[in-house]
């Protein structure tokens, strides 16, 4: 066909006439037009392979009709189809006979019986009878993929989705068809397992049951469930799920395809990190300590003896003795109102939400933000970040496909090879602390002549090809290393800002840490993005708030450095558990020691809580309304499904009930309110009012701060149609309920502060001389880690891996060691005896560790970079 | 087992003259093979790392192709046709005696080791049916005493030179050799048999098989053996090595084109 100008091309549908995109398929356009045409193998989201032959349909072509899969061939211009005819009929009748030959129908035991695709198209497209009499193919069942997947080979139909899913979109090709004929088999490499921290996915892609999520096997029958949509809050990054429980437990999550976001994607962790919500050991009653021991008490006591700690140090030392660490964990209400409570009523700034792996508040809010559909069309992405695979998981497979498929080209800056360094157009291994050297001779006008910051000239040159010429680059911003200081990064991002239309994607995956931010739950800022002196005047004048603090507190390094030395007499700990948690946990336990009254307002008694003396029980996931934000900025709301455990309580009542005990007034008294406030003041959620975020037509949420227009009007297209068979389980998922019964106010006639502009810090004091025989440090977070949450998940607390020495083989040869050898690691701190492991990844002159005990023991964050050695034990 | 130093450079040979080193994965797998007699876990393993790829993808590979082994097999594979012309003149009779005589079902292996009998498709020597070939060199015509006569030639060894060891694909080393020159002779070799369809395209209406192209023997190297195709020999006589030139060709051909 001659090169078409239009857009569109036209096809006929069943003797509708419809637009199709060019390139689409035909399966794809038809459904569009509300003809659904039944398929097995087909997934909106990965390449079509025309498996199955469900999706055949009559197709005139020059030669007449001829049957077609819809699924594989493309649309063309007058294209005419017949989805219903009888020849369709009958083709349809004759592949689902076919598929059923060797299926064994065991839906009464079957996970996936009542939300079945081929139980489904059976019942709609199929002959209802089969002429087949002979003896089935009989595998053992089930069989063990993985520490998560069981796979029945029995009821695979060989769609080939599993499959594509692992190679083309996780990247992890290991489980393949096995066989041939009707001897195929899904399966992996003998003894080598289906370890894909994407594993899940294929649980719920699977349109039979034949791959099977072992913590949910025989769990729940799916017309049992109830659900509700709501997002993830294991990491930043924001995946929509349904969230599915039956008689107040939670049984599973299911991903749902936001396509700004996660594509229908979730990570193991995210899926079954349903687990910690149901456990035992959740807090269900306040505890007061007496004595040596933690007992239980009425909400009236417990707060009571919070109410007295907190006044008795206000009164005696000041509010700024009074010290806020965490909040990451909680939705933005939540956040909104601690932020208050500690701002406002109680007069502190020593506020963060960031445990030490962060960045300053004013660096991530204010540096020009990038979505992440941004970041993945691109002309040039930069990685300063950690490795997206461990602490973003997702963000990993959008990025990923935008390398592979997309062909952005990427260049990270990263002390050690990440998940993403072999999409990567060049990796620039640095020498932990001199990011900021090679940010400037990757942007330099000259080439580079000598290496630089442990970076070679030919590394930087094609670094520096693959970024040139790109007008619009995105770069993804966190921490590399918890072992180098944040002012390094910071110094690296500010050079880096500097290109041309620069645009930055947080990479801090704490939970709701983007909405901590926004909040105030960070030193030096007021909720709405604004610094405390710019908004000042604002908040204590039209927007509700009785006081602002005079200067800006510290983080949570200093926070917990003067705890220690008995400067904080009262620290809360909200959902914060510094003693495990903070890179530098020698200080975090002398803090939690140190400081004069502890309180920790938690869902678990995690190691620091133990030692408070009083402990909240706090709501978590599913037991409570709200929103969250995610990296990009996106506010999308939060799903309740159960109620928590005992009398937990969501943490902003907490904060309406401490603030009144405390003799102040938060002035609201639902979530509700708390939202309408946040929209009334904070400059940066002006216009997201809770009517336009629980419109359909934003169901993936909204950016802020909004464009003003889109603030003014709603979008009114709605939401694509959601495919059945692309996520079986969640045909009809709710939204969380909303309440407009309460109108908001409507906003005074005020200048509203102006949001946080990033400027260049100054550069960070220099680095100590690193000495021959010593490494310096980077310290990296896996995804599985020894917290709380991973560790009460049972399905994901087996999977943390005991942390290795990693070092380049050049380092670890002079020892005379290789993979599997004990080392010794000695640093002026610690000194102590692990695996170690040749990765080559790692620099020469660098040696990396997870963070754990003991990298948690050789951190020292008063130092901008850690030098250890290695030895022999 | 890995495969040795030998074997590692005919595969890098070979991930070099194609585009992508994938494509390689077949004509490797017949080396691993060759070595071995059959695909180790550990040389799955190794081909995986040679060529960039998971250990599953090679396996999934692997196991498609019946003539690629993820089983051990016996120093002799005795693959009996049953397919339309050999049934018709007595091959599941052969396929029985050789069941009796070795004492294996298709599929098994005897217990020395000697021998792995298997059932078959047609093997494309239907002129000679019943037949079978034994380490993919065939014999035609083969009556229940030629089977027992065979069976002790390949025992005694008196039939060394014409039945090599198990898995090797003779026509593979030969391409190989020509290859090893790298990419510009491989290219050189492509240009010839480009030049030699151009020059004379295959009468497509001819009964007879086309010869198929194949690259010229490197110098110093036995010319193939001549096409004696259509002559009957009496069996344990080594039947023509041309015939699993041919299948070795369709397989290179279709390996190419990936
Ligand atoms: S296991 Fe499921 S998803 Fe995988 S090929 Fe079989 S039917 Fe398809
Ligand atoms: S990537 Fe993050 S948000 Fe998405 S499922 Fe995993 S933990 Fe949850
Ligand atoms: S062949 Fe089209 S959906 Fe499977
Ligand atoms: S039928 Fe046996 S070789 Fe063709």
């Amino acid at each position: 066909m001659a090169e078409s100008t239009t857009e569109t091309v036209t096809i006929t549908v069943d003797g509708k006439q419809v637009e199709a995109k060019p390139g689409e398929m035909i399966i794809a356009a038809a459904e569009r037009a509300g003809v659904y045409i039944p398929r097995f193998c087909y997934h909106p989201r990965m390449r079509p392979v025309g498996m199955c032959r469900m999706c055949l349909v009559e197709v005139t072509g020059p030669r007449g009709p001829v049957l077609t899969p819809a699924c594989f061939v493309p649309v063309a211009d007058g294209q005419e189809i017949v989805t219903d005819s009888p020849k369709v009929k009958k083709a349809q009748d004759g592949v689902l006979e076919f598929l059923l030959i060797n299926h064994p129908l065991d839906c009464p035991v079957c996970d996936k019986g009542g939300e079945c695709p081929l139980q489904d198209q059976t019942l709609a497209f199929g002959p209802g009878e089969s002429r087949f009499v002979e003896e089935k193919r009989h595998w053992e069942k089930p069989i063990s993929l993985s520490d998560l997947v069981y796979l029945d080979r029995e009821r695979c139909i060989q769609c080939d989705r599993c499959t594509r899913f692992a190679d083309e979109v996780a990247g992890d090709p290991l489980i393949e068809f096995v066989g041939r004929g009707d001897h195929i088999e899904v399966n992996t490499f003998p003894d080598q397992p289906f370890s894909s921290y994407f594993s899940g996915n294929t649980v719920q892609l699977c349109p039979v049951g034949a791959l099977l999520a072992k913590p949910y096997r025989f769990k729940a029958r799916p017309w049992d469930l109830e659900q509700v949509e709501s997002t993830c809050t294991m990491c930043s990054f924001g995946c929509r799920v349904a969230v599915q429980s039956s008689a107040n437990q939670l049984t599973r999550y299911i991903g749902i395809d936001s396509d700004p976001v996660n594509h229908g994607w979730l990570c193991d962790k995210g899926r079954f990190s349903y687990q910690w919500v149901n456990s035992e050991e959740r807090l269900s009653a306040p505890l007061v300590r007496k004595g040596d021991e933690l007992v239980e008490a009425s909400w009236g006591e417990a707060l009571a003896a919070v109410a007295k700690g907190v006044k008795g140090a206000i009164d005696v030392h000041g509010p700024s003795t009074v010290a806020v660490l965490g909040g990451a964990r909680l939705p933005n209400e939540d956040q909104y109102a601690w932020a208050k409570l500690a701002k406002s009523v109680i007069g502190t700034d020593h506020v963060d939400a960031q445990m030490g792996d962060g960045l300053p508040a004013s660096v991530v809010l204010g540096l020009p933000r990038a979505t992440i559909d941004e970041a993945c069309a691109a002309d040039a992405v930069i990685l300063l970040a950690p490795d997206v695979k461990e602490v973003l998981p997702v963000l990993y497979l959008r990025l990923r496909s935008a390398a592979v498929d997309g062909r952005v080209p990427m260049v990270e800056l990263s002390p050690r090879s990440s998940g993403l360094t072999r999409y990567c157009a060049a990796s620039l291994g640095y020498r932990p602390g001199e990011a900021a050297a090679v940010a400037r001779a990757l942007v330099a006008n000259q080439s580079p002549t000598a290496e630089v910051g442990g970076v070679s000239v030919e590394a930087l040159t094609a670094a520096r090809q693959a970024i040139g010429g790109a007008s619009r680059v995105v770069v993804v911003l966190g921490r590399p290393s918890l072992a180098e200081s944040a002012e390094s990064v910071v110094e690296a991002a500010a050079v880096l800002a500097g290109l041309p239309d620069a645009r930055f994607l947080p990479a801090l995956s704490r939970s709701n840490v983007l909405g901590a931010l926004d909040m105030g739950l960070a030193p030096g800022v007021l909720p709405g993005r604004v610094a405390l002196d710019a908004g000042r005047a604002w908040w204590s004048q039209a927007g509700a708030w009785s006081s602002v603090p005079e200067t800006a507190g510290l983080d949570a390094a200093g926070i917990l450095r003067d705890a220690a030395v008995g400067k904080i007499q009262a620290l809360v700990l909200l959902g914060a558990d510094p003693a495990t948690d903070f890179p530098d946990r020698e200080l975090a336990r002398q803090a939690v020691v140190g400081a004069g009254f502890v309180v920790a307002v938690d869902t678990f008694l995690n190691e620091s809580a133990k030692q408070a003396d009083v402990v909240l029980p706090a709501a978590g996931f599913a037991e409570r309304p709200g929103t969250t934000t995610n990296i990009e900025g996106r506010v999308t709301r939060l799903g309740q499904k159960i109620v928590p455990p005992g009398t937990a309580w969501p943490d902003w009542m907490i904060a309406v009930e401490l603030a009144a005990r405390l003799g102040g007034d938060l002035g609201v008294e639902t979530v509700e309110g708390l939202w309408d406030e946040i929209v009334q003041f904070a400059p940066s959620h002006a216009g997201a009012s809770r009517a336009v975020l629980a419109d359909r037509a934003h169901r993936d949420g909204l950016v802020l701060p909004l464009p003003f227009a889109a603030a003014a009007e709603p979008a009114e297209e709605p939401a694509e149609p959601m495919d059945p068979t692309a996520a079986p389980g969640i045909a009809a998922v709710e939204a969380p309920p909303a309440d407009f019964s309460t109108a908001p106010a409507a906003v005074e006639k005020m200048e509203r502060p102006g949001m946080i502009e990033f400027r260049a810090p100054a550069d960070a004091a220099p680095l100590p001389q690193l000495d021959s025989y010593a490494l310096r440090l980077v310290v990296t977070k896996p995804l599985y880690d020894d917290g709380t949450l991973v560790q009460h998940s049972p399905a994901l607390a087996g999977l943390a891996r005991e942390p290795r020495v990693r070092a380049n083989h050049y380092d670890l040869d002079r020892l005379g060691l290789g993979t599997g050898g004990r080392v010794r690691v000695q640093s002026p701190r610690t000194s102590f005896v692990a695996e170690a492991e040749v990765d080559d990844g790692v620099p020469r002159g660098s040696v990396a560790l997870t963070f754990g005990e003991h990298a948690g023991a050789l951190i020292d964050v008063s130092q901008p970079v850690i030098d250890v050695r290695l030895e022999t034990p | 087992m890995r495969l040795n130093a030998e074997n590692v450079q005919r595969a890098r040979d070979l991930i070099a003259i194609y585009p992508r080193p994938r494509s390689a994965l077949i004509p490797i797998l017949h080396i691993a093979q060759e070595q071995d007699g059959w695909l180790t876990e550990d040389a799955m393993e190794h081909v995986a790392e040679l060529l960039g790829l998971t250990s599953a993808e090679v396996y999934g590979t692997a196991s498609f192709y019946d003539m690629l082994f993820t089983e051990p097999v016996g120093r002799h594979l005795v693959s009996i046709c049953t397919n339309i012309a050999c049934l018709l003149n007595g091959g599941y009779e052969l396929l029985e005696h050789a069941e009796e005589t070795l004492g294996v079902k298709p599929g098994g292996t005897t217990p020395d080791g000697e021998f792995t009998l298997e059932e078959v498709e047609c093997i494309a020597d239907c002129g000679r049916a019943p037949c079978l070939a034994v380490n993919w060199r065939f014999f035609g015509n083969v009556t229940n005493d030629d089977f027992d006569t065979l069976l002790g030639d390949l025992r005694s060894g008196a039939l060394r030179e014409t039945v090599p060891p198990h898995g090797t694909l003779n026509r593979v080393r030969r391409d190989l050799t020509a290859w090893a020159g790298g990419v510009p002779a491989a290219q050189a070799a492509r240009q010839q048999v480009e030049a030699k369809w151009a020059a004379a395209p295959p009468p497509v209406s001819s009964p007879a098989p086309a010869t198929p192209p194949t690259p010229p023997p490197p110098p110093g190297q036995a010319p193939a053996i001549k096409d004696d195709r259509g002559e009957r020999q009496p069996a344990s006589q080594p039947a023509s090595e041309q015939a699993a030139d041919q299948a070795a060709t369709v397989e290179d051909k279709g390996d190419t084109a990936k």
